[in-house]
């Protein structure tokens, strides 16, 4: 695991991140250094247009390795969650609400709801992007009840 | 001399105890519950020729078959996917026999997966998180607290339940059915332990509201082993043939074990349904056919949804079969009468498989009286067999 770096915030102090940083794999690194510039970035054939999760160097459809990242619009819905309980997973002070997220754009992303109770979770319920910094100077796409 | 295609069977299974603490190695486990496979064959260990485990497996096949005294083998495999691994052991093994390149192949799964390391915890070393593990797009899950296979297994099972109207109590009566097999086996950890409705709904939450900790199978320390060897020499042998009439691999586009969250839709486990699809043409039967099924049990949803997908009952009722006794010893299709994987002992589906030999053999301590045992559905969900009597 990274090992947090970042310099002491000026006060007040917010506090350290304790979520874990992401794991990067050379095919997904181009996603990740665009969610540290708090950009949600989406694979998408040069080809074919058609978009892909997660990242690959081969388009499924037409086998086109012609790629590019586009900025997706960071909207899309609840398709399934849960909220983990036991074992309390790492990276948390409370219980985070986890989701299946479908994108506007047609792939879908694990990540969590945050800013909503559990008790209001609803299923297919519109939501949108934000992100939150994690140890080691890293951010990660999460979502949040769509508000426009 | 030419090769020739030949019918494979089920001619040994042997497994150790089942526990929480072994208090040995797992090469020793797996060297125990090999050597008992194939004792109850009647094979000489020397003799294996071929021998298959899962990736995930920590025994290494050349140790083992030094502790064994293999004397030339001819093939060994390894099968990605987790606990999907399991019933794809058996189709390697059918595939090598039929072929005839091999004629004794060991197949085994040893592990101390309560007392050596736990799957059922957050991981600690996510370098594990590497192709042939089943894990390849669940990296993309650790930073948002999705880290355990009940979380995965959560995360597809809600928008079944919800698609359905289910709710976790819903699930309780697969927990309770299982739990009462296992409470008269006494090779399983729940001996003697059946529960209620009742205690399925006081278990505490794994993964709110979709599995507590009734829902999820157990973590345990063991080894089972399976000797697979042509129809022909296996009636030769000390047990009955258990032949093994179909077997199969399924994995549909963007399928992943226990996590189909980029496949179009998150309410079947389209890779049970290709399994199904593949031994039923293979084989010429249907789920009319089966007198049992040992179905992958990691969660109890998963119970429901392969019961779907083998046809045993339509999308969607999988929770009102078993709640009206579908799955019970005298139901449509008695299911994991040995107790699951959540009742009995969690040996990655091995366990499970070897309760269908078990079944066809007439020797199962919950054997199914209905009706002449002929045909055993096991499901790994990625892979399956039909096993047959003779």
């Amino acid at each position: 695991m990274t090992t947090p770096t970042e310099a002491a915030p000026a006060a007040p102090a917010a506090p350290k991140p304790i979520r874990l940083a992401p794991i990067v794999t050379p095919d997904a690194k181009d996603f990740w250094e665009a969610a540290d510039r708090e950009e949600f970035i989406g694979e998408k054939c040069s080809d074919c247009d058609k978009f892909r999760f997660p990242p690959r160097p081969m388009c499924p459809f037409c086998h086109s390795l012609k790629r590019e990242y586009v900025k997706l619009s960071g909207y899309g819905t609840v398709h399934s969650w849960t909220v983990p309980r036991h074992p309390p997973p790492f990276g948390f002070r409370e219980a985070p609400i986890v989701a299946v997220i479908e994108l506007q754009e047609g792939t879908r992303f694990v990540s969590n709801v945050v800013g909503v109770k559990i008790e209001d979770v609803k299923q297919n319920m519109e939501v949108e992007v934000l992100f939150e910094a994690t140890m080691g100077n890293h951010k990660v796409p999460v979502f949040k009840p769509r508000t426009k | 001399m030419a090769r020739t295609f030949k019918e494979a069977a089920i001619a040994g299974i042997g497994a150790t105890e089942f526990s929480k603490e072994s208090g040995r190695t797992e090469l020793q486990l797996a060297a125990e519950c090999s050597l008992a496979a194939c004792q109850d064959a009647g094979v000489d260990p020397r003799d294996i020729d071929g021998m298959i485990t899962f990736t995930i497996d920590n025994s290494d096949e050349i140790t083992l078959a030094r502790c064994l005294g293999v004397k030339d083998l001819a093939y060994t495999a390894r099968i990605p996917g987790g606990g999907a691994a399991a019933a794809a052991t058996i189709f390697q093994a059918m595939a090598l026999v039929n072929a005839g390149v091999c004629k004794n192949v060991l197949i085994w799964r040893a592990m101390n997966e309560r007392s050596q390391y736990r799957f059922g915890q957050n991981p600690n070393n996510t370098a594990g998180y590497s192709g042939g593990h089943g894990t390849g797009t669940l990296l993309w899950n650790i930073p948002f607290g999705a880290m355990t296979p009940a979380s995965w297994g959560a995360l597809q099972a809600q928008r079944y339940m919800w698609k359905y109207g289910l709710t976790n109590a819903d699930l309780a009566h697969v927990c309770v059915q299982q739990r009462k097999y296992a409470a008269t086996n006494p090779k399983a950890w729940f001996y003697q332990k059946p529960i209620t409705v009742e205690d399925h709904q006081a278990s505490k939450w794994i993964m709110e509201p979709v599995l507590r900790l009734l829902d999820c199978c157990q973590e345990s320390d063991g080894g089972v082993a399976f000797l697979v060897t042509s129809l022909e020499r296996a009636r030769d042998l000390k047990q009955p043939p258990v032949q093994i009439l179909g077997a199969c691999q399924s994995i549909p586009f963007n399928v992943e074990v226990i996590a189909n969250f980029h496949h179009e839709d998150m309410t079947v486990m389209p890779e049970a349904q290709g399994t199904a699809k593949r031994l039923y043409e293979m084989t010429g039967l249907g789920p009319k056919d089966m007198q049992a099924a040992m179905l992958y049990d990691a969660f109890s949803p998963h119970v429901l949804l392969q019961l779907e997908a083998f046809g045993f009952c339509k999308p969607g009722e999988g929770a009102g079969f078993v709640k009206s006794g579908g799955m019970a010893i005298d139901g449509a299709t008695p299911t994991n009468t040995h107790g699951g994987l959540a009742g009995e002992a969690y040996i990655h589906g091995m366990n499970s498989m070897a309760e269908g030999v078990r079944q066809i053999r007439g020797t199962s301590v919950n054997q199914v009286t209905k009706n002449t045992v002929n045909n055993v559905l096991v499901s790994s969900g990625m892979a399956g067999a039909i096993l047959a009597k003779v």
